[in-house]
């Protein structure tokens, strides 16, 4: 503790260097929070100048990303039944019906939850595999797993299209969710065999010795001792598939079209829409912000493919 | 030592039981564990690989699966390095892939070591720098062109009010000397958590001790930074200039949704190029050889500069 003291960074120094730092962080966020202010206000204060920092918050922006509206006629005023119908009506225009967004919204739920499920379930299983096992060919095994992510999306997407289309897997949730564990096992394999490697074997041979058959150790021993890598892998692999848009954008165009090839085409009447666009943009990178702040214990091994651990 | 532990176990149990308690074999575990991840790898990467090799012999377009097909040789490899558009995409990725990856090794590196001073609060901040990185990069790109208007963006009446120019006078991403530059600064705001987070794990590996006893050779805070923080550094950022120079030579979601390649194509990094050849002008054999030569190029700069890394790390 008194040799930190002498060689450790002085007072000073460390004021400094907190001063600096929060003023990046303070910078990098502002892109972000002017996301999640862009949602909640009118058009007219989106587009001011000089940009608004204050404004009247408004939902206008969510409601125009949920609906479809069309101008309003003379003659078909009815009265507003709703808080959503009265913020539509009074700017004269009527809602004619939802819009595409819950929709893709909910592929980009039941695509990323699919294969993060496929791909943690299939790599779990190698990993307990690569990590216990001596299997033929290893090393080059595992490296051959790695450098399926060295590869251009658009390189692989070429011979993947005409694949999908003969087999009748364009443009379906099946075809996304394979696509996507295919992507994510090469993460989840490596990252999880880091987390088995880290669980001693003596508990598995004293279950062993116990009378469990080699299956029963795995599920009843190994599984419950890895289940926070386990976690943290599945958080990974659901923010690639949620974030993926190469793929997404080539293959995909109508029924499971996931949510980011959708909103950057989000387009209002007169002009791009982009309280709404930002509104979109808020509910899909929420939960990413949330996940992140769960996982940041993890992060580092998760972007480095397990290569660093703290 | 654990082998030999479930050696004796499976000694001295009789046979009957002994195969009641291991039931499948070890090997016969493997292979079931093993098999759908490498089945599936196969089906969705090796597969489409070798079938890519296969179309960039031929002049095979997608849009017209029922045209006849002709075996070109390697008349497209030729055409595409005779290419000078080509070569202007190969120029516009080599200038994005400098200069993130330059400022985003000095800003990373200087705010790990920032952080590493340990001032209070330093996890907190963190996670707050952490944060635009795991986001998905093209919705926050199609957002990012909001920022870059000339009359109502953000990002031009910041650098108007700081340098007292007229916020209309210039647009980053319409304008052909600032759309380099427009992308560049937009994965440095993305990407550079990235380096930071693996240069502070650098920095909290190097044990304190090694600082003490360069103290007690009165070495100065200087010398010390250059002599054990950076080599010692060194092997950690390598590492994330591999990973993000890989991610960066493959970029296309972010940069498609700024600039769209654009003006002109002033902006068209390798892959936005090879969509527009696939996809847009389906040439599909053409686009596949286009492939095939960025593949061999990643794989072959990755090695080399894998065996570097490994150079420094023996050092």
């Amino acid at each position: 503790m008194s040799s930190a003291a002498v060689i450790g960074p002085s007072r000073r120094l460390k004021w400094i260097a907190g001063l600096l730092v929060v003023l990046y962080a303070l910078i990098t966020l502002v892109p972000l929070l002017w996301i999640i202010a862009t949602g909640f206000k009118t058009s007219p204060d989106s587009i001011a100048y000089p940009p608004k920092v204050f404004f009247e918050p408004s939902l206008e922006g969510y409601v125009n990303l949920f609906t479809t509206q069309t101008r309003q006629t003379a003659g078909a005023i009815a009265e507003p039944a709703t808080w959503y119908e009265r913020i539509v009506n009074g700017k004269g225009m009527v809602i004619t019906g939802p819009s595409r967004f819950g929709e893709r919204f909910m592929n980009s739920v039941i695509i990323g939850f699919g294969s993060t499920f496929l791909s943690v379930f299939l790599g779990t299983l190698s990993a307990y595999a690569f990590s216990r096992y001596r299997v033929p060919l290893k090393d080059d095994l595992m490296f051959f797993i790695l450098s399926t992510r060295m590869m251009p999306p658009i390189a692989v997407a070429i011979p993947i299209f005409l694949m999908f289309r003969s087999l009748g897997l364009s443009d379906t949730h099946a075809g996304m969710i394979l696509l996507y564990t295919a992507v994510n096992l090469s993460l989840a394999v490596w990252l999880l065999k880091g987390f088995i490697d880290e669980i001693p074997r003596e508990y598995e041979e004293a279950a062993l010795i116990d009378g469990y058959t080699r299956f029963q150790a795995f599920i009843k021993v190994v599984l419950p001792q890895a289940a926070t890598g386990i976690a943290s892998t599945a958080i990974f692999c659901l923010i690639f598939a949620w974030n993926e848009y190469a793929f997404a954008v080539l293959l995909t165009s109508g029924t499971a079209q996931t949510a980011p090839p959708f909103i950057p085409t989000i387009i209002g009447v007169g002009g791009r829409d982009w309280p709404a666009v930002a509104a979109g943009a808020t509910i899909f990178l929420v939960p990413v912000m949330v996940f992140t702040i769960v996982l940041r214990k993890h992060l580092l091994r998760g972007i480095t493919f397990g290569a660093v651990r703290k | 030592m654990s082998e030999t532990a479930m050696d004796r176990a499976a000694r001295t149990t009789p046979p009957r039981m002994a195969r009641k308690i291991r039931g499948l074999s070890d090997r016969a575990i493997a292979w079931i564990f093993v098999a759908p991840t490498i089945f599936l790898l196969l089906a969705i990467n090796i597969f489409p690989l070798i079938w890519t090799i296969r179309l960039s012999f031929t002049d095979f377009r997608a849009n017209r699966p029922n045209a006849e097909v002709s075996w070109v040789g390697l008349r497209n490899y030729e055409r595409i390095l005779n290419d000078p558009e080509i070569w202007q995409t190969m120029q516009a990725t080599a200038h994005f892939l400098f200069w993130t990856l330059s400022f985003q090794v000095l800003i990373g590196f200087a705010l790990a070591w920032l952080i590493n001073a340990k001032f209070r609060g330093n996890n907190f901040w963190t996670t707050v720098i952490v944060l635009p990185m795991m986001l998905s990069p093209a919705v926050v790109g199609n957002f990012w062109t909001f920022l870059y208007q000339p009359q109502i963006g953000l990002f031009n009446y910041v650098v108007a009010f700081f340098s007292g120019t007229d916020p209309t006078s210039f647009s980053m991403i319409a304008e052909v000397a600032l759309a380099p530059w427009a992308i560049v600064i937009v994965d440095t705001w993305m990407w550079t958590p990235f380096v930071m987070l693996i240069c502070l794990a650098g920095l909290r590996s190097i044990p304190e001790s090694i600082y003490e006893a360069a103290e007690c050779d009165r070495a100065s805070k200087w010398r010390q930074f250059w002599t054990i923080t950076v080599p010692m550094v060194l092997p950690f950022l390598m590492l994330a200039v591999l990973f993000r120079g890989i991610e960066n030579f493959k970029m296309f979601d972010l940069v498609v949704q700024l600039t769209g390649g654009g003006p002109g194509s002033t902006t068209e990094l390798t892959s936005i190029n090879l969509k527009r050849e696939a996809f847009e002008k389906w040439r599909t054999g053409y686009a596949s050889a286009y492939a095939v030569i960025l593949f061999v190029t990643v794989f072959g700069l990755a090695s080399i500069y894998v065996k570097a890394m490994n150079k420094v790390k023996e050092r």
